[in-house]
């Protein structure tokens, strides 16, 4: 997910290890008063003390969320001008007005945090910073605008629901508003993928190759198996999370398998069975070393990414250096009159 | 090329008759970008009758460390709310 760790075992190690340089990280009293603060269910605001560890981990998790939202704008963006009507057109275009909105709000909130937003964007364009993995498959024909809107969209929704809730109230707060535009996003995605799979053979043939290629990264999306890992455990005492990773993504598949029956579509997982007793579907393995290999080598179109965000950050150095000229202008005419 | 514009926090009225709210911060130059930005970024489905902007670095805030010093005293003054008091039966509308 957009704000799944996506770090490996080694870094969250070597993350761990790295001493803090504040003393409030060994401020045992601190951590307890936090603790029981966030117990009690009181919202962290931006000033209040807060463990540094804590402020590190939100840090980490809304900035990549907020790079994820910039990068997703990406493989959308390619289709605008390709879009099959003036509608589809401009229903695109606002989505991605909406992600790149989605990316500010969540740089705001990150920079509640202490840190610059100018530090972020650099972490993302040298490639330090992670986000989805998702992003990083491509979208080669017009279907795919669809299946990432109904999929990639609707797997965000479930995982940012319950982030509204979280101990952070700037993050929260972002959430709110993010998950109100995010369903415009995953209906407008989800009729894209309905006109195909109710048009012509070739064009429901389409559709069902467009699910067969994002359904298993839809759910890579959800993260890995948490239920043995010691950061999530942390995290939901923090109540930055609060659903493991396994728990979320049930929820999308329970939530999804439905609505592709209703569109005559096949999940691609030949494993995929409603279980009575459990009251939800099961469903395959999912091969965790694409996940990886995603993350490490960018995948299909990582590369891509990143050439686009700096080719995008070049291409504005003029439109800012104006934008400061015109202030001084201003403020040298003022100072004259 | 300077790095870190000026962040400026946002408030928007939803419709007259209700006051403006907190909605988050943008960047820019000047006061002027600041509204535009902030029309761009937080009204894009008519959320707004108003904005206010304003400079982050000229808010003034309490100092969230002393919540207890600040807030506290007004817990022991309970007879400040109207349930402190007891009204015979039968009164009514008080």
């Amino acid at each position: 997910m957009y704000s799944t760790d996506l770090r490996t075992d080694k870094e969250k190690k070597s993350a761990d290890q790295q001493v803090l340089p504040t003393s409030s990280q060994n401020d045992a009293k601190l951590w307890d008063a936090f603790q029981k603060r966030i117990d009690k269910g009181d919202v962290i605001e931006a000033k209040d003390a807060m463990p540094e560890k804590y402020r590190a981990t939100l840090l980490r998790q809304i900035s990549q969320h907020a790079h994820s939202e910039i990068v997703g704008q990406l493989p959308e963006g390619n289709w605008v001008t390709r879009a099959p009507t003036l509608k589809r057109k401009l229903i695109l275009l606002a989505k991605i007005q909406d992600e790149a909105g989605h990316g500010l709000y969540l740089y705001s909130a990150a920079e509640t945090l202490g840190r610059s937003r100018d530090d972020m964007v650099a972490d993302l364009l040298s490639g330090k910073a992670k986000y989805s993995t998702i992003f990083n498959y491509p979208a080669p024909c017009w279907a795919d605008i669809g299946t990432i809107g109904w999929l990639v969209d609707g797997a965000a929704i479930v995982n940012q629901i319950p982030l509204c809730r979280c101990s952070y109230g700037p993050y929260a707060r972002a959430m709110v508003r993010v998950c109100k535009e995010e369903s415009f996003h995953q209906r407008q995605g989800y009729e894209i993928v309905t006109t195909l799979a109710q048009g012509t053979p070739e064009q429901k043939a389409m559709a069902q190759d467009s699910l067969n290629r994002f359904w298993w990264p839809s759910l890579m999306m959800f993260g890995p198996s948490d239920s043995a890992s010691t950061h999530s455990s942390q995290n939901m005492k923090w109540k930055i999370k609060r659903h493991s990773n396994d728990v979320l993504r049930q929820r999308f598949i329970d939530a999804t398998v439905p609505q592709a029956e209703i569109l005559g579509l096949t999940i691609p997982d030949a494993d995929l069975k409603w279980n009575e007793k459990r009251g939800s579907y099961d469903f395959g393995d999912i091969d965790w070393t694409e996940f990886w290999a995603v993350i490490k080598d960018g995948g299909l179109c990582g590369k891509d990414r990143i050439r686009a965000r700096r080719a995008a950050a070049k291409d504005g150095v003029w439109v800012r250096a104006a934008a400061e000229a015109y202030v001084q202008k201003q403020s040298a005419k003022e100072q004259a009159a | 090329m300077t790095k870190n514009w000026h962040l400026y926090e946002v408030f928007i009225r939803s419709k007259n008759g209700l006051a403006h709210k907190h909605a988050g911060s943008v960047h820019a130059q000047d006061a002027e970008t600041a509204v535009l930005s902030a029309r761009d970024l937080y009204t894009r489905r008519g959320e707004a009758s108003s904005l206010w902007i304003m400079k982050s670095a000229d808010i003034i805030a309490s100092d969230p460390g002393e919540v207890g010093e600040l807030f506290d005293p007004a817990d022991d003054k309970i007879y400040r709310h109207p349930t402190f008091y007891t009204v015979p039966d039968g009164v009514k509308n008080m």
